[in-house]
């Protein structure tokens, strides 16, 4: 089962995403954007990325890394297919995004996100592990 | 649900009483059927929740095509004092001036019925659109600054339409004060190989004919006739203004903590007006604003160029020519009357449409009889509006209207009413051709996603914001 789920919001998208640990919930939602954009099946794990991001919050420090995350696609165009949290504190991530540059005779875009909004934006502990609500822009 | 109660005031408008934290009340225009829509979703508490920021004058408005948005509601227009007052990147939106222009050609509607499909094949293949589009052009940074600091003008200037296209623009085709210094590597990086693209989503160029006409003296002026064919293009500043409004909110979110400004929604993040941080977002906003107008202008030129290609015509032959171009996603700084003084704002229309009367002194000229022209959009393949501004508009909502039919429906619940239905057949029943680019989007963008437009339009002509003039209606259309 995936650990996250789409929901409605009228002209956008949300994603509510689960993980046991900050590091899962986090590395968790860095796949869903790309599950969300592409089938992930076609992409392969040939370059590593690096993302450092800091943020006043567990809120504000998720969406400066999907930020990050989702710049890899519309800046770089460039597609995730796993991360590695190598650094997580309370004001600061650093990961280890790993994929291969976007070939549109290989890839498909199912989807483009556009953006990630703050609004409603909520990251918890939740029973057996964390959980997180973002609404992107679509 | 909403948690905010609504008072009716009269058959068109709706008040958000002032309470809590808000600083002025709220006005919703809507019918009753439309507000019974509207009341389900979360956005009269947006309404409510703008109302609530620092200098904003009068009221918190928003239009009948409003619909839950982030921050702002979709269809909202708020008016700040420059000083002590905000703007806020949340409030003009990610995609920054977006808007709507409209074509017409010398075209019949007979003629062009049995070429629909070359057509349209022709647009699909002349005009860059769908997921991550890259036009023609690619830019070096320095030719894409100018595109930032010219907007519609660095266009015409490199061979795309005329120099009289100008006139027919909101601001001729440039916002004052874009400074392209105070956009990010990451947006210029973006919008290097985008501009002249239409791009994804609810995004789309269509392929109209006249249909009626209300107001037949206003429609003459603007040169609108029966039968007529025309072209409606919806697009905006694509990825640069997504990013743009993205740094910014980045910013601002941490300035405000600075300032201590309490937000009900960090979406809402905003700086003073005339602070440094508040000018240097109007001012990348301003450039992403007239990247948007360039593109609008390339698109219109390649459309004008699939027509000649398709049909073996001569751009004479084909008289296309331009009838206005709106934004309905931006911030600008207008003068305004408020309880009889005069007030220098910055009104933001977060997917509302400027509709100044005849005689405003920010008219050309060929305007200044008729009143600004407004261009609303329906759903796919319904067709579209011609409107024009009045006076009401002035005093009552800082001269802004409504932009489109506005969404009713998730695209997820889109997607799931659409399920085993062949979409593009139906829309030929309806006798509109459709191409789009993605899979998708058809789905997601189903007639029945979006409210009726004519009872939006009945809503701003009866509530007298706008009047119409003209409706358009689809028989072609291509989609990101």
């Amino acid at each position: 089962m995936k650990p996250y789920k789409t929901f409605d919001h009228t002209a956008d998208l949300g994603l509510a995403v689960t993980g046991q640990s900050v590091a899962e919930l986090f590395a968790n939602a860095a796949v869903a954007v790309f599950d969300i954009i592409t089938d992930l099946g076609r992409v392969e794990t040939r370059e590593t990325r690096r993302i450092i991001v800091e943020g006043d919050g567990p809120e504000d420090l998720l969406i400066n890394f999907l930020r990050e995350v989702l710049y890899l696609y519309n800046g770089e165009r460039w597609l995730l297919k796993e991360i590695r949290l190598t650094k997580i504190e309370d004001n600061e991530i650093e990961a280890e995004a790993i994929g291969e540059p976007l070939d549109l005779r290989k890839h498909e875009i199912c989807k483009e996100i556009k953006a990630i909004t703050y609004h409603q934006a909520m990251v918890r502990q939740a029973p057996g592990g964390w959980e997180a609500r973002v609404i992107f822009d679509v | 649900m909403s948690d905010v109660k609504l008072r009716r005031l009269d058959e068109y408008r709706w008040e958000v009483p002032k309470e809590g934290a808000m600083r002025v009340p709220g006005i919703i225009y809507a019918s009753e059927k439309l507000m019974r829509a509207m009341g389900q979703d979360e956005s009269p508490r947006q309404v409510a929740n703008v109302a609530q920021l620092p200098g904003i004058v009068k009221r918190s408005l928003a239009m009948p095509d409003m619909h839950w948005g982030y921050g702002f509601p979709i269809g909202g227009v708020a008016a700040f004092e420059l000083e002590g007052g905000v703007v806020s990147p949340g409030g003009v939106g990610y995609d920054i001036n977006c808007g709507c222009r409209l074509m017409v050609t010398n075209l019949r509607h007979e003629e062009v019925r049995p070429q629909i499909a070359k057509i349209v094949t022709a647009l699909f293949q002349h005009v860059p659109s769908g997921v991550g589009s890259k036009g023609a052009l690619k830019l070096a940074r320095s030719e894409e600054k100018k595109v930032l600091a010219e907007g519609a003008r660095w266009a015409v200037k490199n061979g795309y339409g005329s120099a009289g296209d100008l006139e027919s623009m909101e601001d001729g085709g440039c916002l004052a004060g874009a400074d392209p210094e105070e956009v990010s590597e990451r947006a210029l990086e973006r919008g290097k190989d985008q501009v002249g693209t239409l791009g994804s989503g609810n995004h789309f160029l269509e392929v109209e004919v006249v249909e009626e006409i209300f107001d037949r003296e206003t429609a003459s002026a603007l040169g609108i006739e029966v039968g007529q064919v025309a072209v409606m293009i919806h697009s905006g500043s694509r990825g640069l203004g997504h990013q743009v409004c993205d740094d910014y909110l980045a910013r601002l979110v941490k300035h405000v903590d600075k300032l201590g400004i309490a937000l009900p929604d960090r979406q809402l993040a905003c700086a003073y007006i005339q602070s440094p941080e508040g000018r240097q977002y109007l001012s990348a906003m301003a450039c992403a604003a007239n990247y948007a107008w360039a593109n609008r202008q390339m698109l219109m030129h390649w459309t004008g160029e699939a027509f000649e290609r398709a049909l073996g015509l001569s751009p004479r032959g084909l008289g296309m020519r331009l009838v206005y171009d709106v934004c309905h996603n931006i911030a600008k700084i207008e003068e305004h009357v408020v309880d009889g003084k005069k007030m220098t704002l910055c009104v933001h229309r977060k997917g509302a449409t400027r509709a100044f009367p005849p005689g405003h002194p920010a008219l050309p000229e060929k305007f200044r009889k008729t009143g600004q022209p407004v261009l609303i959009p329906g759903d796919m393949g319904t067709g579209s509006y011609v409107l024009v501004g009045t006076e009401k508009a002035m005093e009552e909502t800082f001269g802004s209207t409504c932009h489109g039919a506005g969404r009713v429906l998730s695209r997820a619940a889109a997607i799931k009413a659409s399920r085993g239905r062949a979409i593009g057949r139906e829309m030929e029943d309806r006798g509109v051709l459709v191409m789009a680019a993605a899979k998708g989007t058809l789905a997601e963008e189903i007639p029945e996603a979006y409210k009726n437009i004519d009872e939006v339009v009945n809503v701003v002509h009866g509530a007298g914001l706008s009047r119409k003039v003209a409706r358009l209606k689809a028989i072609g259309c291509i989609k990101g």
